[in-house]
């Protein structure tokens, strides 16, 4: 089987326009792959481009150079320089993202926000449902909060609408940012044991984790961002 | 994955005189695809979705649609009748303003009806029983079936204008500023409606804004125009989160935040 997600020489900066076009580097060089089964925390002081790196495999940052190669329905498919559909295709049946927070949209209800991947993958609406409900519950998400939209939730309840609606399918690839970033110990445990259970079922699972604890339960090892510093290779 | 394009843009040019409407516009859409076409006034977004929807001759160019038989025609080589069946069964147009795009003194089942009787409904039962399922499904009341939009507020003539565009199932709706002059709480009841429909029906749209939040809920994919040049084209959120050039980092940093 192949590697689900090797990253390869990749170079990102930004250049603001707006700031007489000045050139940010964010990382140079960067090489690493995630085996199934595995989880890689990403390490490193803030600001070293760790959510930068997720949001490039991710594509929602544009890379300068090298090549993204995901594992997706049986060939390798490099994500640096597919067109947009290709993107969303591999977004759909392959890589999934659970971000810091949850972007909410008016009028939907909790429990559908937590369902729409999988019916966008052909699941039947009373199954997705089903099985949103079953992720909710596990989360300790007040049943009462399920039909309301997330918009008026705390951030620890839009957090773990967000794992839920990250960890309902079987992609090969998840990326985490962050995820227990607002929740109580309860909760962090859960989801220690649902990243466990993703590892266990043969994902390969790519993460940002500021709790100490938390990283200490689910890396299986550290991946120190800061190697790839542009400054660093400058010097 | 469909692996073939609904339609496909070659090169289109529109020119007003000496002054470019808007110029060499290439790309595909495919079935299922949500493409947005930002810009501010004047950048040709709605003379290029004029173009591409045959309401404007381009200058130059082809646009090939993808026809239910599986073949490809070439919009501009169509006589004015095979067009006009076109737009009335598998395209729909959203009009910014919804007169434009109602008939604002026949009632609104007359309205959603009259498409349906263009492609040879002619069951009167069946014709009012779509028209209700239709209203409810743009949440319009049932019980407002015989009313003219004329004495409807703008959101449910928008609304309306969606249902009778839609009703006949067609696979490529054109929008046109679609929740321009609506009131915020307005905009977001549609926007939801329209990102409900279009995930529902499998469409393909095609969406003129200069609202980069309605470009960020309801597309795929994002064409940037400035002074009828497409100047960024990629995945929305890729243009949203990482604008490359001067000008969409300019209407990126421009949103005002909440």
């Amino acid at each position: 089987m192949a590697t689900p997600l090797v990253v390869s020489e990749v170079f990102k900066s930004f250049t603001m326009h707006l700031r007489d076009g000045i050139r940010l580097p964010v990382v140079a060089d960067v090489s690493f792959s995630v085996a199934a089964g595995e989880c890689v925390v990403l390490g490193g002081p803030s600001g070293i481009g760790k959510s930068s790196l997720l949001k490039m495999i991710y594509g929602n940052y544009a890379v300068d150079a090298g090549q993204i190669l995901v594992a997706h329905k049986d060939r390798i498919t490099d994500l640096a320089t597919a067109d947009p559909r290709t993107v969303l295709e591999v977004r759909r049946h392959t890589m999934g993202y659970v971000s810091q927070f949850l972007r909410t949209v008016p009028r939907v209800a909790a429990i559908d926000v937590v369902a729409e991947p999988l019916l966008a993958r052909g699941v039947a609406l009373a199954d997705a449902r089903q099985r949103a409900g079953a992720l909710l519950a596990q989360l300790n998400l007040p049943q009462e909060l399920w039909q309301l939209p997330p918009a008026t939730f705390s951030g620890g309840e839009q957090q773990r609408v967000n794992i839920a609606r990250g960890f309902i399918t079987d992609h090969a690839i998840l990326l985490l940012d962050e995820p227990t970033a607002s929740l109580d110990a309860r909760n962090r445990a859960v989801v220690v044991a649902m990243i466990e259970e993703k590892k266990k079922a043969g994902v390969a699972l790519l993460g940002i984790f500021h709790d100490e604890e938390v990283r200490e339960a689910v890396g299986s090892r550290i991946l120190d961002v800061s190697r790839f510093s542009p400054r660093k290779s400058a010097a | 994955m469909s692996d073939t394009p609904l339609l496909k843009v070659k090169d289109i040019s529109k020119f007003y005189g000496s002054r470019i409407g808007c110029r060499d516009v290439s790309f595909d859409l495919w079935p299922g695809e949500v493409l947005a076409i930002v810009g501010e006034s004047g950048s040709g977004k709605t003379t290029l979705l004029n173009c591409i929807s045959t309401r404007l001759l381009p200058t130059t160019g082809s646009v090939e649609y993808h026809m239910r038989d599986e073949t490809y025609r070439e919009l501009f080589r169509m006589n004015e009748a095979e067009r006009r069946f076109l737009m009335r069964t598998d395209w729909g147009f959203v009009h910014q303003n919804p007169a434009d795009g109602l008939r604002m003194t026949v009632s609104a089942g007359a309205n959603v009806g009259e498409r349906l009787m263009a492609i040879g409904n002619r069951h009167y039962g069946n014709i009012r029983a779509t028209a209700v399922d239709w209203l409810e499904r743009v949440e319009i009341d049932a019980d407002r079936i015989d009313d003219q939009p004329r004495a409807f507020s703008g959101g449910m003539r928008q609304r309306l204008q969606i249902a009778r565009n839609l009703v006949t199932g067609p696979r490529l709706v054109f929008m046109d500023e679609p929740t321009g002059g609506l009131d915020v709480s307005v905009q977001a009841r549609l926007l939801d409606l329209v990102r409900g429909l279009v995930n529902d029906l499998g469409l393909s749209a095609i969406i003129v804004t200069h609202d980069l939040a309605v470009a960020r809920l309801l597309s795929h994919r994002m064409m940037v125009m400035k002074d009828g040049y497409v100047i960024e084209h990629g995945l929305t959120d890729r243009v949203l989160d990482d604008p490359r050039e001067p000008y969409t980092q300019l209407l990126v940093s421009s949103i005002l935040q909440v």
